[in-house]
């Protein structure tokens, strides 16, 4: 009887062989762990190329292309410029008639006139009277001048203008590239490592060689102090309100709401809120890092909560009611034993909020950290918290967003030190981590 | 800094509290502390408690509130007729404040004395004369009733602050006084402490109320004011974005549909980018990849969500823009113009959302139970085929929470757009057209500018207002979402 219906069905051939049905099927199992492996290589692959091109275009930032000449002034020389009307046209001949005869020297011949030098360095003139006029007793002695290159000269050197593409202008002309080779040969142009970059503080828009970040950088910093010194203890002490205390009512509830909407809620309009409340209506300084800093804490607040209260939640209950048994209050169990016990996840998520915080620039926008140009350090601790400075996203921004390509290269680096101290929190907050996290 | 020493002496004076509010407390109990009700430290606090924290909440509402009254009484001394037809009293209040920060660097730098700064009777070319000396900026729009308001602006500042600090010092030292007298051994000091701690917990908690609550009002009142000057309907079905920089020519259009489209179009690129990737990397980790694989690749995408906002703006200006001109630009295609364009920006900002949704993603793909895969082989299905029929249909709601809360990632990111897309509204279907978003031009409405009298700065906390409903109901849809999610499974 089986038999019979066994012969209509059609043979499918055997279970070692494979038909073409399982075939396919096999394929398209390949086909999409393939399309998986692929998203995460893109993915991967867009990671590197960021990393490349901010490494690439930032590290030139970090050296800068230098005269180095050794120099020294007479009394008599000194004498006689001063006496002059034009006295930095005075300083300004003597190191040139000195540069040529260092170049004599070591056999090159390269005629230059003055407005050449001019355009490869500045007013070396007016470098030169400064230092002397502060410095009388270095007259007579050789001194070593390390005079910064123009950024064409710069970028000349960094390959970001070439023969090809130089147009004669009254920064740049072609002929000057002879010059700026030959000073090359003689090792008179070096590149040197570029400290202002580092430490020092905003240049005029038409300067950007001189641009450095140091200000910024102090800027950050007092911004930092502040969502510090606000967002961890009222970060800690919402949680703890939360996590041990509250009771499920409405205020509770609204509470909650309220802070997971503030987490997702765009950070400009933090920024909004910052220049309406803080500055609008209350009327403190514009541009200062106090503000910033407020503006910041609120928008890292829910960051900080949010891991706080995750880390408060991992403290085992048996700790609690073990505190409670022997008679400690519930204030006193919160406080004596859970929250030690949570303060390195505490501490992390906040060095990470704080992270966030540090990279933030939407806000800054708004409340004036941008127009600002940080040209000097704070002079102390209050003057660092109120008066108008730049932070480092703000001051990547503006040079961004200014028109000479001679910005771009600063702005790169800028980026570079801000990654820096971003790994750096990350860095710490990871092993930190990693030697005091619990498990229960 | 007057501000920072009186604080620092409210702190003393608790600190001072504290100590004898102790001392006190163990000479009553001779010294021995079995015979009191809480331990020594909780009388201090309490002591200090009292003083300090009345004392500093009046502080700061004085300081709150002492902008008010005087901006109040200072605006009443000018008469309607010193108000020139281009300006308005805000301006004019700006002024007078100005002034009367020049005439403070004046006397501080010895340019004046303080008696001259108060001088009613003062001449206003001999004053004006001596602020510029004093490196004060001086406009010409200081006039004798603004003078005067200056003046009197400082007088009213000044006996505030006076009053205000001999009031906090006052609130401190009989909040001392308070705790000192309490402070007997059979004193519930704990309880009196704890509570006090619980209402500061409380406090610290409301904030975030608090910060909800300045945002809407901020955005809410200059929203009203900004319908006053422009009328809502062309705010919201205008199709051409023109503000006027002259100031109150009135000739600004501002419709915000060329906006709204911007960012849509930037979003919708950023979409398309990133929920692909995301989606199939979060399949790939979640279901495929070995542990070690899966150690290196999560934090490794992660790294990407890490990265400041800014680094990406610069990377679609001076990276991606160019390259992406090279390709389809007048050398190449000829469909793109500059470097900042719509592609530009959502190219870059689906890199920036890929671990967003993936992250997400594969926290719900791993929530969908074991036993529905298990179930799904038995019946002879491939592993694909078991993701694809099974583990994503499961999923899909809580997939679909994941990406509008990307979108609204997207459609509030600022930096991105800013550098990236460039500044032209305008409403065009071609991607590497430039626009602009609604957040870009939040930025270049505000930045730099103090005066929120006009349309054209005003429009700003419109577009604010509009930004933050759109992202508050796609957060909120998304929360609901994943959460309804959740539930289902737990």
């Amino acid at each position: 009887m089986t038999d019979a219906s066994m012969d209509n069905v059609p043979v499918k051939g055997s279970l070692t062989t494979v038909d073409a049905r399982t075939k396919k099927r096999n394929a398209a199992e390949k086909r999409f762990k393939a399309y998986g492996l692929v998203a995460i290589m893109i993915g991967l692959f867009f990671l590197v190329v960021l990393a490349v091109s901010i490494l690439r275009s930032g590290l030139p930032a970090f050296t800068q292309a230098e005269v180095r000449v050794e120099f020294t002034l007479t009394q008599a020389q000194f004498d006689e410029a001063e006496s002059q009307m034009l006295k930095t046209k005075a300083y300004e001949n003597f190191f040139i008639a000195a540069l040529q005869s260092q170049l004599e020297e070591r056999g090159l011949d390269v005629s230059f006139d003055p407005a050449a030098i001019e355009r490869l360095l500045g007013k070396t003139g007016s470098t030169i009277r400064e230092y002397f006029r502060e410095n009388p007793d270095q007259i007579g002695t050789p001194v070593t001048f390390n005079l910064a290159a123009s950024s064409r000269v710069d970028g000349y050197f960094k390959g970001r203008v070439s023969r090809d593409t130089v147009v004669d202008s009254r920064f740049l002309e072609v002929t000057d590239l002879d010059l700026v080779d030959a000073l090359a040969d003689a090792g008179i142009i070096i590149t040197a490592f570029n400290w202002n970059f580092i430490t020092g503080s905003d240049s005029g828009v038409d300067n950007p060689g001189g641009a450095g970040i140091g200000v910024s950088v102090i800027g950050s910093f007092f911004m930092m102090l502040v969502v510090l010194a606000l967002s961890l203890p009222i970060g800690v002490a919402a949680s703890i309100y939360l996590e041990e205390f509250a009771p499920q009512n409405w205020f509770t509830d609204l509470i909650e709401v309220n802070i997971s909407n503030l987490a997702a809620v765009p950070s400009i309009v933090f920024g909004i809120l910052g220049l309406a409340v803080f500055i609008q209506f209350m009327h403190l300084p514009q541009s200062a890092p106090l503000v910033g800093g407020l503006v910041l804490t609120l928008m890292t607040l829910p960051t900080i909560i949010i891991s706080t209260r995750a880390s408060l939640k991992s403290v085992p209950p048996s700790i609690r009611e073990a505190a409670l048994g022997v008679g400690a209050s519930k204030m006193q169990t919160v406080f004596h034993h859970v929250l030690p016990l949570a303060a390195p996840g505490i501490l992390t998520g906040t060095i990470i909020g704080l992270a966030q915080a540090l990279g933030e620039t939407a806000p800054l926008l708004l409340i004036g950290m941008v127009g600002f140009i940080a040209r000097a350090y704070p002079e102390g601790v209050v003057s660092g918290f109120i008066d108008p400075n730049s932070a480092m996203p703000a001051q990547i921004y503006t040079w961004a967003a200014r028109a000479d390509a001679g910005f771009y290269e600063k702005a790169w680096g800028g980026i570079i030190i801000l990654l820096i101290f971003l790994l750096t929190m990350n860095i710490i907050a990871i092993i930190l981590r990693r030697r005091f996290e619990r498990r229960w | 800094m007057p501000l920072l020493w009186l604080f620092l002496l409210v702190l003393a004076i608790a600190a001072g509290a504290f100590v004898l509010a102790r001392a006190r407390v163990m000479a009553q109990a001779g010294q021995d502390r079995r015979t009191l009700h809480s331990l020594p430290i909780y009388y201090g606090s309490n002591a200090a408690m009292k003083s300090a924290i009345p004392a500093l909440l009046v502080l700061v509402l004085w300081l709150l509130a002492q902008p008010f009254y005087v901006n109040n009484a200072v605006s009443d001394m000018i008469p309607e007729s010193a108000i020139a037809d281009s300006s308005s009293r805000g301006l004019i209040l700006a002024e007078v404040r100005r002034a009367a920060d020049g005439l403070d660097l004046a006397v501080s730098t010895g340019g004046m004395t303080e008696n001259e700064a108060r001088n009613t009777r003062a001449d206003i070319s001999d004053v004006t004369a001596r602020l510029s000396d004093a490196g004060a900026i001086v406009t010409s729009q200081i006039t004798q009733p603004v003078l005067r308001a200056a003046q009197q602006f400082r007088v009213l500042n000044s006996a505030g602050y006076q009053i205000m600090s001999a009031v906090v010092l006052l609130i401190a030292a009989a909040g001392a006084l308070w705790g000192f007298k309490e402070t007997k051994p059979d004193f519930r000091a704990r309880n009196v402490v704890e509570q006090g701690v619980r209402a500061l917990l409380i406090a610290a908690a409301s904030i975030a109320i608090l910060t909800t609550l300045g945002i809407v009002l901020s955005l809410v009142f200059n929203t009203i004011e900004f319908f006053r000057l422009y009328p809502a309907s062309d705010f919201f079905f205008g199709t051409s974005w023109a503000p006027s920089f002259s100031g109150r020519g009135g000739s600004s259009d501002l419709g915000i549909l060329p906006l709204l489209w911007g960012t849509f179009y930037i979003s919708i690129v950023a979409l398309v980018v990133a929920v692909p990737i995301g989606l199939f990397a979060a399949i790939y980790l979640s279901e495929y990849a070995s542990s070690r694989v899966r150690a290196f690749a999560k934090p490794m995408l992660e790294v990407l969500a890490g990265i400041p906002t800014i680094v990406y703006g610069l990377f679609a200006l001076l990276t991606v823009g160019p390259l992406l001109v090279q390709v389809f630009g007048d050398d190449g295609l000829g469909w793109m113009q500059a470097g900042t364009a719509v592609m530009t920006a959502g190219l870059v900002m689906g890199i920036m959302l890929i671990p967003f949704v993936s992250s997400l993603s594969d926290d719900i793909i791993n929530a969908v139970p074991q036993s529905m895969r298990d179930g799904s082989y038995g019946l002879g299905a491939t592993q694909s085929e078991t993701i694809r029929q099974v583990v994503i249909p499961a999923a899909l709601p809580g997939i679909v929470g994941a990406i509008l809360l990307a979108a609204s990632r997207a459609i509030g990111e600022t930096m991105i757009v800013v550098l990236g897309a460039g500044a032209a509204a305008r409403l065009s279907l071609n991607p590497f057209d430039a626009m602009t978003t609604v957040t870009a031009k939040i930025v270049s409405q505000l930045t730099g500018d103090s005066d929120f009298a006009s349309p054209e700065a005003l429009v700003a906390f419109a577009l604010g207002m509009t930004l933050f409903v759109i992202t508050l109901g796609l957060n909120v849809l998304a929360l609901y979402i994943v959460r309804k999610y959740r539930e289902q499974y737990e």
